[in-house]
């Protein structure tokens, strides 16, 4: 078994299945959490970690990771998209009842199952907490069947963090150390101040009982993993979730190429292992 | 080893000293506590002092005018506070206050600095040791200066 996890193939996965808006989340200024319900048929069920093709008609189409809880399946997916360009801008603006077509879900899992019996290190920058909510979700819902689990999750300021109400919710448990941090002062922020390097840097670890999940932007990436590497945590042990510009979805059309792997197929979530040496190489 | 030198073995930033170096620092620490809102220090007086954070949570702020203290990090567990009297003016150049009750190894400074004149082979392993830690503050604080979880749209 890979650190990673392939799932099943799409039957039809270039054809895109029409979902109805039926919810809508303001999470942050320019983050919006949407809840889509099949307008006939739906899409097979996904893993933490994977992604879709979220596409609205004459705007264009993009990869988006699947932000819900793996628990709750029932034919509707959760999607936290950031308004950034003019196809993730319309998605986010997308209003109740607004048709989508789905592609998907794509890509490999993050493989929570095989770090059962182990310490969860889960470490969110930014944005990067939405393809971490399912693992988060996951090791709750399954909270016997690992050892400790830690978020970290970073912010640029506290009005910033994805999932405000959850946050708060799972820091009252005692069963999950949660440690937000933020990078620019704020008045009122009692929290702490620091890049999320710093609470995991002070985070005790087993190292070979470890299991940890990054996502964020990529030097979030290798600054964490270095943090991890130096505490003892095998690169194997570490897994990272890559973004590119993924088009088709299914490796055919190479415009997700990082290195010798096509993202959307091999990833996005791979070991570091891989994603280690390829990280520091530019313009890859 | 005795008991005091045990409770440092534990902290990161001294995993480089030797059994002897390790007992010289321990007979600079005591143990103190701090309540939240307490104050260990205040920016621009003389710097006496350094902490290991055994557990809490230490603001480092500054006061800047019309914002108030402005907190510029934070330290908790395993954290080194206070190096500013290692080096000249001798002064703290922010401020510092308990968020939370907190637990640590104050150390003497005077007495280390005394210790560290006397052995300078000594002085040369406390001083990498604190570098260290100044180094993983630095790198911290550079990643942030990145701002990495600025959206693309953002212009500075």
């Amino acid at each position: 078994m890979t650190s990673t996890e392939h799932a099943s193939p799409v039957a039809e996965p270039m054809l895109p299945v029409p979902y109805l808006v039926a919810g809508r989340a303001a999470e942050t200024h320019d983050c919006a959490t949407l809840r889509l319900e099949p307008a006939g048929d739906s899409l097979p069920p996904f893993q933490p970690g994977q992604f879709t093709m979220l596409a609205l008609p004459g705007i264009g189409e993009i990869a988006i990771s699947i932000s819900g809880d793996p628990a709750g399946q029932d034919g509707s997916l959760t999607h936290t998209i950031r308004a950034v360009g003019a196809v993730s801008t319309a998605l986010h603006n997308a209003p109740l009842g607004a048709l989508l077509g789905v592609r998907g879900p794509f890509g490999t899992t993050w493989d929570l199952p095989s770090a059962a019996g182990r310490d969860l290190v889960i470490v969110a920058g930014g944005v990067g907490l939405a393809p971490l909510r399912p693992v988060v979700l996951g090791a709750l819902a399954g909270r016997g069947s690992y050892r400790s689990v830690c978020l970290i999750a970073g912010a640029r300021t506290p009005a910033e963090f994805l999932f405000r109400g959850e946050l708060a919710a799972w820091s009252r448990r005692p069963d999950i150390e949660v440690e937000l941090t933020i990078d620019q002062p704020a008045a009122g922020w009692d929290g702490q101040v620091g890049f999320v390097t710093e609470p995991l840097a002070r985070l005790p670890v087993d190292p070979a009982r470890t299991t940890a999940f990054l996502c964020g932007p990529e030097p979030m990436l290798r600054f964490a993993a270095e943090v991890l590497l130096r505490k003892g945590v095998a690169a194997g042990d570490i897994r990272v979730s890559l973004e590119r510009n993924m088009q088709c979805g299914i490796g055919l059309c190479g415009h997700c190429q990082f290195g010798p792997i096509l993202v959307c197929r091999d990833g996005p979530v791979v070991s570091y292992t891989l994603a280690g040496p390829l990280l520091t190489i530019r313009e890859l | 080893m005795t008991e005091r030198s045990a409770q440092l073995t534990g902290a990161a930033i001294f995993a480089s000293l030797s059994a002897e170096e390790l007992e010289l620092v321990s007979t600079a620490a005591r143990p103190v506590w701090f309540g939240a809102g307490e104050r260990l220090f205040v920016e621009g007086t003389p710097a006496r002092g350094c902490w290991l954070i055994q557990d809490g949570c230490v603001a480092l702020d500054l006061l800047v005018p019309g914002r108030g203290q402005v907190v510029v990090q934070t330290l908790g567990r395993g954290d080194v506070l206070g190096w500013s009297w290692l080096l000249p003016p001798y002064q703290w150049h922010f401020g510092a206050v308990a968020l939370q009750p907190t637990t640590a190894t104050e150390l003497d400074t005077d007495l280390l600095r005394t210790l560290a004149d006397q052995d300078p082979r000594f002085g040369y392993s406390l001083a990498l040791s604190l570098f260290q830690a100044c180094v993983q503050r630095l790198q911290a604080t550079r990643a942030r200066l990145l701002d990495l979880y600025r959206s693309p749209r953002d212009q500075h």
